[in-house]
């Protein structure tokens, strides 16, 4: 395992750097610069950084202009208050206008942590995925959101791209070229299929290597676009291992496991078992304790790969 | 720029269009005819664009926020050589460019897709700073209704046009006092209007927004003024000159019927620019 980093360190750096490369890349924020690392940004490219306050539907809505006047703008806040307050701006403005507007969010998640339920975004992927026009990202690392925040600039349309608040390990290094839309497979396995986003990649990672000890050989795929869908992946997996797991730090319902269970279901049926938060809000706690206590650790994943071969068994 | 005269007679077939319109395919008549007079100064007069080049990057930007009233915009793009006018007969049909609301990835043209209230002011303001980012002297237009300024979104946007000191921003209220639930000083009382934008920093202008003089001097002292954006604060009639409209808060969305049509192009009468729409 990398280094340990958190996506918005990735997303800071990548915008740094291509503030010097494009200069029809600007920034937004509603005060939160420091917290979703665009301050790097605003500092070098102060006149095209612009803080709009305490105010994320006007923000999506002055990104919308800028984009819809050849900017690529970059809007930033949390997750919950970019998809969920300013759900109908992202629909309208971003969306239905096919505007370039770019919207990164951190503190995405239970690891959000101490400040409780109503930052912990468990729900944002659903609502996102949902949208025409709309792609969604939800990058493993720190390195992966460096390169997700690059190939988003380069990408002509909406884009949602969700970053982690906790360091985590970095997993992504060494994975070839970065392309939206395009699963990553982090080892072959015979015997079931891990499909992860964001943090729990890592977390299916260490779960291949405790059911490799038990004699279970597992792949492992690090699904960063949620939308696209890369359906070719799933399917391809499906018809190899036969069964599917599914790890995301969000709700069950509609975000990763939602999109790989529409995907099976419609192309090649087989066991799918999804790990997530079941239908429920967060609460306050240090980040580890929390995905401990809602069901999203290493050990819930082995506890579900298990689970959706043993229903292989009975079915076939 | 045009002459008051040929606005009121561009005003004129505009009115006549919104009756057409949506006497044949349903729509929002009312505050379409009640803001056909700005409109027509803005499209035929005031506005630098280009109908044959609509994504002329230097063009001035009319952003219409409170989109139900799209009927006069359609009619002012249509006459101003945007699309044919046999087009216009298309309006909220199937395969249509010309939706129920404006869409922009429909029609080239239009600056944004609009209708959910309140987002169009915000969405200027983003054009308003990359006028600004491109050091071009365009200028933003956006039309608001006086309902929508109920929408929090506008008063964030209000800020933002404020402190980013954008004085390249015009934004209209288009002041009738109704909306669909009734007048909004009994729905939600909205006023003072003014004084709420000279309090956000606003330079601040009232006008009788069927006054074609008053309308023009309006945006000349727009144009001059430097250092804040300017809100003009037009008090206009719903339906103005079709009497069985005016003031009532039933016609926010109802369509006449074809006898109500004819009695309103009796009322508004007829105009010297262009010719009346013919329906296939």
């Amino acid at each position: 395992m990398g280094k340990i980093l958190s996506g918005r360190e990735g997303f800071g750096q990548a915008l740094l750097e291509m503030g010097s490369e494009n200069e029809k890349i600007v920034a937004l924020c509603a005060d939160l610069a420091e917290s979703v690392k665009v301050h790097f940004f605003a500092e070098k490219f102060p006149e095209r950084y612009f803080q709009i306050g305490i105010a994320e539907q006007d923000m999506i809505g002055t990104a919308a202009g800028l984009a819809l006047s050849g900017y690529i703008p970059f809007a930033t806040t949390y997750a919950v208050f970019a998809a969920n307050r300013a759900n109908e701006q992202i629909r309208l403005a971003a969306c239905y206008n096919q505007a370039n507007v770019k919207i990164a969010v951190s503190h995405a998640g239970l690891t959000t942590g101490e400040d409780g339920a109503t930052h912990q975004a468990l729900e944002d992927i659903a609502s996102m995925r949902a949208m025409p026009e709309m792609t969604v990202i939800v990058p493993a690392d720190a390195n992966e959101a460096y390169e997700a925040t690059r190939a988003s600039a380069e990408l002509d349309g909406p884009v949602y791209l969700r970053l982690g608040r906790t360091p985590v390990p970095t997993v992504t290094k060494g994975y070839g070229k970065y392309k939206i839309g395009k699963a990553r497979k982090v080892s072959d396995g015979k015997d079931v299929t891990l499909i992860a986003c964001g943090i729990m990649v890592e977390k299916a990672i260490v779960a291949s290597e405790m059911l490799a000890q038990e004699g279970i050989n597992a792949a492992v795929v690090d699904m960063h676009t949620i939308k696209p869908i890369d359906e070719e992946m799933i399917i391809k997996q499906a018809e190899e291992t036969g069964c599917i797991v599914t790890a995301e730090e969000h709700s069950i319902i509609g975000g990763l496991g939602g999109a790989v269970a529409e995907v099976v279901s419609e192309n090649c049926p087989v066991p799918l078992v999804r790990v997530g938060t079941k239908d429920t809000f967060g609460e306050s706690g240090p980040p580890e304790e929390l995905l401990k206590k809602y069901g999203l650790t290493s050990e819930n994943i082995v506890e579900a790969a298990k689970r959706a071969m043993s229903r292989k068994k009975v079915n076939v | 720029m045009a002459s008051i005269d040929e606005i009121k007679e561009i005003s004129t077939r505009i009115k006549r269009d919104i009756i057409q319109l949506t006497s044949a395919n349903t729509g929002h008549p009312g505050g379409a005819i009640g803001a056909a007079d700005i409109i027509a100064e803005l499209y035929f007069s005031r506005l630098r664009h280009d109908p044959s080049n609509p994504n002329w990057e230097d063009r001035d930007r009319f952003v219409l926020s409170n989109g139900h009233l799209c009927t006069a915009l359609y009619s002012a793009m249509a006459r101003s050589g945007y699309f044919e006018l046999s087009e216009l007969q298309t309006f909220r049909k199937i395969d249509s460019r010309l939706q129920g609301h404006p869409s922009k990835h429909d029609l080239p043209g239009l600056e944004t897709s609009s209708g959910p209230l309140g987002q169009g002011l915000s969405i200027a303001n983003g054009m308003a700073l990359s006028n600004r980012l491109r050091n071009s002297d365009a200028k933003v237009y956006c039309l608001v209704g006086d309902g929508e300024i109920q929408e929090g979104q506008i008063w964030e946007a209000a800020m933002t046009s404020s402190h980013y000191n954008l004085d390249n921003l015009a934004l209209i209220i288009n002041w009738n006092d109704i909306q669909i639930d009734g007048h909004v000083k009994d729905v939600m009382n909205i006023e003072p209007i003014a004084e709420k934008f000279s309090a956000f920093g606003w330079n601040t202008i009232e006008i009788d927004g069927h006054n074609v003089r008053e309308i023009k001097d309006a945006f000349d002292s727009f144009e001059n003024h430097r250092g804040a954006p300017t809100a003009i604060v037009a008090k206009t009639v719903i339906g103005k000159g079709v009497s069985y409209m005016e003031h009532e808060p039933i016609w926010h969305g109802k369509a006449p019927s074809s006898d109500e049509a004819k009695q309103a192009l009796d009322e508004i009468g007829p105009s010297r620019f262009g010719e009346d729409l013919i329906f296939q």
